[in-house]
């Protein structure tokens, strides 16, 4: 019984870190950024959900399109103001960008909402209860977390697999110049990788503040890292890669937390990835490219 | 016409000169307590953070890699020099340099354990890395109360860290990475950072330049990590999370990667900006504003003081888009230079002006 329940746990923070993952491999495997602000993106989506089911008392459903459509736009006008300015700049500059872009969003979320945590009406957006299924109790917040993840992660691959923007969307991944001489025009997908990314972050936003009711604004910096972790993990830049990345990561973090070992879980996950560069450089799943002068 | 050049021997004695004025004037301003306490803190505190920022540079800024862990190092090191000095073996004078040196040797060793598996790795994975690596040592540290005293944090470290002993840590520092970057061994590290593949195929050891970078960048850092216990007389690791190695970046990359100048100007303006702030706040010239602009401006002066990260992350995103080489770009200081630029000048004045006599 208490394996099962641990798995549940396990699968939970999982969907949460593989729909974050998503956001960071998309945008490596397209500009090859480590986009640092993604994490924060999902605070601002924290707290968006807060104010909606709290100040504006919106039901749960508005609420969530809301969250999901303000992190979208979030990450549209990031994108917009600063990266497509360096577009052609190298590659460091814009790794340097996206982490002055998280610390700027960090701080102005501090400077607004303070630093005091605030904690989440989990019930106003995932009604309390549970069911139970031979024997085993499951509580709605996990059940929807891992239904929703799952639904989101294959609304997403069909839109990259079987969708016209999904084909322009991996070719501009493959080649960038070659799909722009095919007539793809680079800079909508790039907008569009970024929004969709931002959209699973949202839906993230959501289920981790249903889970850990806790609203601060450090609440994506540790996110996240994990979040990175699990999509370097499985390999950047590969969509299965985040999403089993992020299920591994949560896995190993339930694992040591249930050998009572809490406080060594960052050291865990970082312990894994560094074993896991080490024999396989691009991650599990990644494409190893030759390099060329 | 033959370009006048000051010879090698001067050049060195004018550095020395100037060296030892500015820790004359130094000591007599901090000593005398002429400078009020805060002050004096964030002189020692803006050595610490030049030689941080001047460490980080040599493999940020030469080297061309985005190390994320250096506040891994530091932790090393702050807690290695505290751990030593708390202990008591040495006499206070030999426990200083002993320590200082002790400290920087444990955070190399680090340096070279991070570097090994980290060779295997490029640009963005190598950044990954490191971040995780600085990450682990915190959680390391955490998780060893009986070494470092954990979360409580270690306290009762002696104040080691007198105006002295930094201000020669930062010369110290300078002068080996900037006598390391203008030898051989400096060209190949620059060479990697031009272009890893053609450095490799010019015969350059590049796994062994690159270790070599991380280890003196990782000294140090620990060096530094051990001023800073000695100037604060307390060890939380909380201190040395992801946010200083992002600070300590933020200073190499506004001050300009592979500008040494820049990195101490940077580290100087940055660390010191808050408390210029809230100086200029209280000044007097303020209150002879007219009307409600005096108030307006103490408001922005003080505001500034206290949101100094918004500033810094504004400052670094419009310095990538604006001016992506950073503040002095890779342009160093050298007052020989200068000095040879200046008699340049005026010798050609004189020749044109014996010139026109003539004629």
């Amino acid at each position: 019984m208490l394996y099962v329940s641990q798995l549940i746990n396990a699968l939970q923070l999982g969907s949460i870190y593989a729909l974050v993952a998503l956001g960071y491999s998309m945008v490596y495997g397209i500009i090859k950024l480590l986009n640092f602000a993604h994490g924060d993106v999902i605070m601002v989506g924290g707290y968006i959900a807060l104010f909606s089911l709290t100040a504006l008392a919106f039901p749960p459903v508005i609420a969530a399109l809301i969250t999901v459509a303000g992190c979208t736009l979030l990450a549209v006008i990031i994108e917009k103001l600063a990266y497509t300015p360096l577009r052609f700049a190298p590659r460091l500059s814009l790794l340097i960008t996206a982490i002055g872009i998280s610390i700027l969003l960090q701080n102005l979320a501090q400077l607004i909402f303070t630093a005091n945590p605030r904690s989440f009406p989990t019930q106003m957006l995932i009604p309390a209860g549970s069911i139970t299924l031979g024997g085993i109790q499951l509580g709605f917040v996990p059940l929807i977390t891992i239904f929703a993840s799952l639904l989101s992660m294959a609304i997403l691959t069909f839109l990259v697999q079987k969708t016209k923007l999904g084909k322009a969307m991996r070719a501009v991944s493959e080649d960038m110049g070659a799909a722009q001489l095919m007539g793809i025009n680079v800079n909508t997908i790039i907008t569009f990788t970024f929004a969709l990314g931002a959209a699973l972050a949202g839906v993230g936003a959501l289920l981790y503040a249903a889970g850990y009711p806790r609203i601060e604004p450090t609440l994506g910096m540790m996110l996240g890292i994990k979040a990175f972790v699990a999509a370097v993990l499985g390999g950047i830049g590969s969509i299965p890669g985040a999403m089993v990345g992020g299920y591994l990561i949560a896995l190993l973090e339930v694992l040591v937390i249930s050998m009572g070992l809490s406080q060594w879980t960052d050291g865990a996950v970082f312990l894994i990835l560094i074993l896991v560069l080490m024999v396989r450089p691009t991650g599990i799943m990644g494409r190893i490219q030759m390099e060329k002068v | 016409m033959k370009q006048f050049h000051i010879p090698m021997p001067v050049r060195y004695g004018m550095n020395t000169i100037l060296i030892i004025a500015l820790l004359l004037v130094g000591h007599l301003l901090m000593e005398s307590g002429v400078l009020p306490r805060a002050h004096a803190n964030n002189v020692i505190q803006v050595g610490f953070f030049i030689i941080l920022a001047v460490s980080l540079n040599l493999t940020a800024g030469y080297l061309g890699q985005l190390p994320l862990g250096h506040a891994g190092f530091m932790a090393v090191g702050a807690y290695v020099g505290a751990i030593f000095w708390r202990s008591g073996l040495l006499p206070d004078g030999a426990s200083i340099v002993v320590g200082l040196l002790f400290a920087g040797l444990v955070a190399a060793l680090f340096g070279v354990m991070i570097g090994i598996p980290a060779l295997r790795l490029r640009g963005d994975y190598l950044a990954i890395i490191t971040l995780g690596f600085g990450e682990m040592i915190r959680v390391l540290i955490n998780n060893i109360p009986t070494v470092t005293g954990g979360a409580q944090g270690l306290l009762g470290i002696p104040r080691h860290s007198s105006f002295l002993v930094v201000y020669i840590c930062v010369v110290i520092t300078c002068v080996a990475v900037h006598m390391l970057m203008k030898s051989r061994h400096g060209r190949a590290i620059l060479s990697i950072r031009e272009n890893e593949i053609a450095a490799e195929s010019c015969g350059i050891n590049t796994t062994y330049y690159k270790v070599m970078a991380f280890a003196f960048s990782a000294f140090f850092a620990g060096v530094a990590g051990a001023l800073f216990a000695g100037n604060l007389g307390i060890l939380v690791p909380g201190e040395f999370g992801f946010m200083t190695s992002i600070n300590i970046l933020m200073i190499v990359v506004l001050g300009g990667m592979g500008s040494m100048a820049g990195a101490v100007i940077a580290a100087a303006i940055l660390t010191s900006l808050p408390l210029v702030m809230q100086g200029l706040a209280h000044f007097h010239v303020i209150s002879y504003l007219p009307g409600a602009s005096e108030h307006i401006v103490r408001y922005i002066l003080q505001w500034i003081a206290q949101h100094r990260m918004i500033i810094y992350a504004l400052l670094l995103i419009i310095a990538m888009i604006a001016k992506p080489t950073g503040l002095l770009g890779n342009y160093d200081f050298s007052l020989s230079r200068i000095l040879e630029k200046l008699i340049r000048r005026r010798n050609v004045g004189k020749a044109e002006k014996g010139g026109a006599d003539h004629g």
